[in-house]
């Protein structure tokens, strides 16, 4: 079970257990859903940014441990970010997430970093990455109802 | 090379045919366990308890040799040839589906269609049975629990011709709910596609009483028997049905073939469902002579030495015993029931009266993609996710299952290693 604790980190537990941020924002600017329909994961992320910069961020859905957790730890991660900032964001946590195991360098991501192991699970980085790409759908689309996004 | 070597090596269809597939040996696991070559390896170092075999089986070495045997000595192309491999290739062909014949209780070989599976045969006869015989209106009566290739095949020809797709409801235990299936039974429904056994819930429908139902008001039946073709006897011609089908895959052969049984005054009447060489009798410019059934739905080379491997599976089903294999696989599923059942966290879904040994299960609070990867590095491979089924999964309120499904080389051991997988599981995630 060693190598599972790698993967399940007891941040990545305790976010799954207790997610940040989970609710609806009625003064969203922007809001986007995602949908993984391998697993049936449901995601919507909702977003207040003011002055090029994201100054409030949530989510709602159900989902695995590793979707929940890393939506939980990405909405702590771009709260207050600027829009450069975060979509740099997004590219740091999307090319660790995606860049092969063995490339050991993940950079300073902090408690993200914490997902790193679910690199070894192929069929699982598409769980890790939902909220993500749904918060990049929600940043370039304020449309509110916007196509929901597919990690499939 | 000699003509003596040749004749030394049997050939494969040859073989199967003569045999008379009766079991010999009493049923023992682990004998048949060591006839499946994938089963000895460790996974995360744990040795593999294979439970997702409603998915795909494994497949016996008996099955491989034949595959690499016709490959190896027997290969040609099938009807045409003159030549001493293509008879060889065309009579092992043509033996697998005699053997194909008997597994299923077709009456005779021409009712048997070789298709790339269950999907397949469900589509040829959506197409080329049902759809000509649809008119706005009609209707096409399905189940609740249908797996997504007995749904969207008939949403297509529907879609085409104005009909409409009925879906009968199923109860909360998972079967289908026959009064209301009967009230379905209009003078509009032109055919009836139901699963034999479900491959989400386990649940075994009565075949028998669906057939009934619907002869007696006339209406054609079909059964997709993928999963039930491992686990049940099957007899077509007993059953009564017009259509019946089924996957190699499944049934412990290649990928990529099954077979279509076919009442042959049905497949008589039809019309081809792809056109090209093999279905044809002769071809002019101007006009196009089909063949006779089965080989005018069999255009093009067909998947030869997956047919010549689907029989080999079959023999060694049939040399296994079913009566056998329903029985070690009903003693799994009443011992997996009993100590999931221990388990408060975890809901069965699907608690049908007649089942086949297939468990699928939520465990509270813990979705089953974590319950896939946790049990996975404890070596037990199970299925997570909606089976191919959503309509099913909404039927229920969940977005996905944890399934184990058990052949009959699995262990009451490895129900055990399910259940401490689950228990680990729970430590794991804790409270």
């Amino acid at each position: 079970m060693s190598d599972l604790r790698e993967i399940y980190q007891e941040v990545i537990l305790d976010h799954y257990r207790k997610p940040r941020n989970f609710q609806a924002l009625d003064a969203a600017t922007s809001e986007a859903r995602g949908h993984n329909p391998l697993c049936g994961d449901r995601i919507s992320v909702y977003l207040v940014v003011r002055g090029g910069r994201v100054e409030n961020i949530s989510f709602q859905g159900a989902g695995c441990a590793i979707s929940t957790a890393s939506a939980s730890l990405m909405t702590e991660a771009v709260k207050g970010k600027t829009l450069d900032e975060a979509k740099a964001l997004f590219h740091h946590f999307h090319d660790m997430m995606t860049g092969p195991e063995d490339d050991g360098e993940v950079g300073d991501l902090g408690k993200l970093e914490a997902l790193s192991g679910v690199r070894r699970i192929p069929i699982r980085v598409k769980c890790a990455t939902l909220a993500w790409h749904t918060f990049k759908s929600a940043l370039e689309d304020d449309a509110r109802n916007a196509e929901p996004v597919t990690t499939e | 090379m000699s003509g003596a070597a040749f004749s030394a090596d049997p050939l494969p269809g040859k073989v199967a045919v003569a045999r008379r597939c009766h079991p010999s040996l009493p049923f023992d696991v682990e004998r048949v366990r060591a006839d499946f070559p994938a089963l000895e390896q460790t996974i995360h170092g744990k040795p593999l308890a294979y439970l997702d075999n409603a998915a795909s089986a494994q497949k016996p070495q008996a099955m491989i040799d034949a595959v690499t045997s016709a490959y190896t000595h027997n290969y040609s192309n099938v009807h045409r040839g003159v030549h001493t491999l293509s008879q060889r290739a065309t009579e092992a062909y043509e033996g697998a589906r005699e053997i194909a014949r008997r597994f299923m209780g077709a009456a005779r070989p021409e009712e048997i269609v070789f298709v790339r599976g269950t999907t397949e045969g469900i589509n040829l006869v959506a197409h080329s049975f049902v759809r000509p015989r649809l008119a706005p209106g009609d209707e096409v009566l399905i189940s609740a629990m249908e797996h997504h290739s007995n749904i969207v095949p008939w949403q297509i020809v529907c879609e085409e011709t104005g009909a409409r797709l009925r879906v009968a409801p199923i109860t909360d235990r998972g079967e289908i709910d026959l009064d209301a299936f009967e009230d379905l039974l209009t003078d509009r429904t032109r055919m009836v596609a139901v699963v034999h056994v479900s491959n989400a819930l386990g649940t075994i429908n009565p075949a028998r009483r669906i057939v009934e139902l619907a002869s007696r008001r006339g209406i054609p039946t079909l059964f997709d028997g993928a999963q039930a073709a491992p686990h049940l006897e099957l007899d077509v011609a007993e059953l009564g049905c017009d259509f019946y089908t089924i996957s190699g895959h499944k049934l412990f052969g290649p990928t990529g073939i099954g077979a279509l049984y076919g009442r042959f005054e049905r497949l008589a009447a039809m019309k081809p469902y792809e056109g090209g060489g093999e279905m044809i009798r002769s071809v002019t410019f101007e006009a196009t002579e089909y063949n006779d059934p089965p080989h005018r739905f069999e255009a093009g080379t067909p998947h030869i030495v997956g047919a010549i491997g689907l029989g080999a599976a079959m023999c060694y089903v049939e040399e296994t015993g079913l009566d056998a294999i329903a029985a070690h696989e009903h003693e799994l599923l009443i011992h997996a029931t009993k100590r999931l059942g221990e388990i408060p966290q975890v809901r069965l879904i699907g608690t049908a009266a007649e089942k086949a040994a297939v468990l699928s299960f939520v465990v509270e609070g813990i979705h089953a993609h974590d319950v896939g990867t946790i049990l996975d590095h404890q070596g037990v491979a199970v299925r997570v996710g909606h089976h191919c089924a959503q309509p099913l999964m909404d039927r229920y309120g969940v977005p996905a299952t944890a399934r184990a499904s058990f052949a009959f080389y699995n262990t009451r051991q490895e129900v055990d290693r399910l259940v401490d997988g689950l228990h680990q599981l729970l430590e794991f995630f804790g409270p």
